[in-house]
């Protein structure tokens, strides 16, 4: 059983801002490549036992992987192969063996593997591919072997995309190829929403944009004229939730990414809105609300504006974040007398203290699996970023730095995005990524300062 | 007859007057202070905006002379004596000048979360008014607004900027007519 794959959402790479591009309809594909001339000349045995890459805390070797010259036309399937090549080793799972380094060199995408030739560079795997573009549009097909046991790892693909699509067409064959080797859900071709951060440290200007993953494509969705923080993808990845000063006081806005249009949620003027995100249905709002001074978490459902107070407590209580059923939410409150992480139900309650360690807890993020809480944690003068399981067990620390924060989950649960800010009065933030076993601490490729990263979800 | 001390300072005026007249600014210009200590000078630095009288009614009189900031100690939202003896003065000139409105902005230092530190400059922020209202200043004239840690004062990442930053400001704006 294979899903359909389409890209009916993106826009031109090159979009200003509040511009965006029509998009022919969704191309479709997800096509398995028969034929005779693709079998494996080698034994079909290790079926039920494919190769695979476990990740586990301990330190691992990455899979050797080589990637060809795609073949096609030659331009395009040279940067869907860079592509593809960036994903893939960026996770920290895997080694490119490099091409120049290669025996032999496929004379067509069809031709038979030859294995050895493999081997004796030490790959372990095996990335073929063919680009082609016709006019507005490209055709990618790809094949993934196994090179250890000489067989196909799983069947071909093909997917047709508009040509200014081409990365998002490399990102769903890189996806592809980490879904089948590691055995985790994939990530690649997924957005991140972010804060842009410019001018001086006591008067920065901030703009929310949407970018891949890897920081391109990046679509701005506000201006600089007002205060922009934190925004949150929907579960579907059509709209942000953020907080805005564009009337003078912090209060909450909705964006339609596609059109590029926001409205307020809430204009009360007694009251400060932020830290909205949404349910994983999208029928709630759960944000903080502060009245007099003290924050509550309320809860607002989103078609009808209807809100409620969720917490009570003369205490702060902020961040919130859905569990993926929708049922419960945790955040972070100071009822205890320092900030620390609490569960509580739909339905109110008394909500349950998760967080027991060293220092202040804050900005906790559920994992898409359900199983995990990333958060923020203050231990002295340090700040780290953590995860722990929901009921507070199982606690570790990802990184360790002057001031990491809001940690936000890729798609699959794999990888942490978060912002890393340096010291000092020429201190700026930047977006950080992590493995969640703690290995892989990398900077995302963004010439400019961001914070408050949110990630989307899987793109259909 | 003119005593020794006053003499010079006639002259002063004189030459202040006559500088009126020229389109260039006037130099600064000694004068002798016949109300300071004998020998004690002061320097004529322009006239004072809406004139003697309504000097305070200014907002740069409530910035730099009653003092529109109050420090708070690292992750506490209480009033320390000091603020309140800042806020005391403030309270006053709320109460003496009726057509100004306050926004208090509550702040706090770099280090903290952002929301938490939103939700924190908030409760500096309305310590701040709580403690103006029962000064006496009418509730409907203060409002309040946190930044969190968005708009620090000092930008270094030390106790002597964080010390500066954990701040409410009162922003005084006068109303116009009608308001």
């Amino acid at each position: 059983m294979r899903p359909a794959f389409r890209f009916p959402t993106t826009r031109d790479n090159e979009a200003a801002m509040f511009r965006r591009s029509t998009l022919a309809p969704a191309a479709t594909i997800a096509l398995a490549l028969a034929g005779a001339a693709l079998l494996p000349a080698g034994p079909l045995l290790a079926q039920e036992a494919p190769l695979r890459i476990e990740i586990t805390d301990g330190v691992i070797e990455p899979m050797s992987i080589a990637i060809p010259e795609f073949h096609g036309d030659e331009e395009i399937a040279a940067r869907v192969r860079e592509v593809v090549a960036d994903d893939l080793t960026g996770t920290g799972l895997f080694r490119e063996i490099p091409i120049a380094s290669h025996q032999v060199q496929p004379a067509s995408f069809t031709e038979a593997v030859s294995y050895d030739d493999w081997r004796a560079v030490d790959a372990q795997a095996l990335v073929s591919a063919e680009v082609r573009q016709m006019g507005e549009n490209i055709s990618v097909r790809f094949r993934l072997f196994d090179v250890v046991s000489g067989q196909p790892q799983g069947d071909g693909m093909q997917f047709d995309a508009r040509a200014a699509d081409w990365r998002r067409a490399a990102h769903k064959i890189a996806d592809q190829v980490y879904s089948r080797l590691t055995g985790e859900k994939p990530y690649f071709d997924s957005r991140v929403a972010f804060v842009q951060e410019t001018g001086p440290k006591n008067a920065r200007i901030k703009r929310i944009g949407v970018m891949d993953y890897d920081g391109e494509n990046i679509l701005w969705m506000t201006d600089s004229s007002s205060l922009v923080l934190a925004p949150k993808f929907s579960a579907d990845g059509r709209r942000l939730l953020y907080t805005s000063y564009d009337s003078g006081f912090p209060q909450i806005r909705v964006m339609d990414i596609a059109t590029v249009t926001s409205r307020p949620l809430t204009q009360d003027t007694g009251a400060m809105a932020f830290a909205p995100t949404f349910s994983p249905d999208g029928r709630w709002v759960a944000y903080s609300r502060e009245n007099g001074g003290n924050t509550d978490i309320w809860l607002m459902d989103a078609a009808t504006g209807a809100q409620r107070p969720l917490t009570d407590a003369p205490s702060i209580e902020t961040s919130p974040s859905f569990s993926p059923d929708g049922k419960r939410i945790v955040f972070e409150s100071d009822r205890s007398g320092t900030p620390q992480l609490y569960i509580i139900g739909l339905e109110g309650g008394e909500p349950t203290r998760i967080s027991f360690g060293a220092g202040r807890y804050g900005s906790p993020a559920w994992s898409p699996k359900g199983d995990m809480i990333a958060f923020t944690s203050q231990v002295g003068e340090r700040f780290h970023i953590g995860v722990m399981r929901t009921d507070g067990s199982a606690e570790k620390t990802l990184t360790d730095s002057f001031l990491d924060e809001g940690p936000t989950w890729a798609p699959n649960g794999r990888v942490v995005m978060f912002t890393r800010v340096t010291p000092g009065g020429s201190g700026e933030p930047r977006l950080h990524s992590v493995d969640i076993t703690g290995r892989n601490m990398r900077p995302l490729d963004l010439d400019f300062a961001a914070s408050d990263p949110s990630w989307g979800p899987l793109m259909p | 007859m003119m005593n020794v001390a006053a003499k010079p300072a006639l002259m002063a005026v004189l030459l202040a007057l006559a500088a009126c007249a020229r389109p260039a600014p006037p130099p600064a210009v000694p004068v002798v202070d016949p109300y300071a200590s004998i020998g004690g000078g002061a320097v004529f630095q322009g006239d004072l905006a809406g004139g003697t009288l309504g000097a305070e009614a200014t907002v740069q009189y409530f910035q730099n002379t009653v003092g529109d900031t109050v420090l708070f100690p690292a992750n506490q939202t209480t009033l320390t004596p000091e603020a309140r003896t800042v806020l005391a003065r403030q309270a006053d000139w709320l109460s003496r000048h009726g057509a100004f409105t306050a926004v208090v902005q509550g702040h706090a230092e770099e280090t903290g979360t952002r929301e938490y530190n939103l939700a924190l400059g908030a409760r500096r922020a309305s310590a701040v008014q709580e403690y103006l209202v029962a000064q006496g200043v009418a509730p409907g004239r203060i409002r309040t607004l946190s930044f969190g840690k968005e708009r620090p004062a000092a930008t270094c990442s030390d106790e002597s900027c964080y010390t500066q930053n954990r701040r409410a400001v009162t922003v005084v704006t006068e109303a116009g007519p009608g308001a």
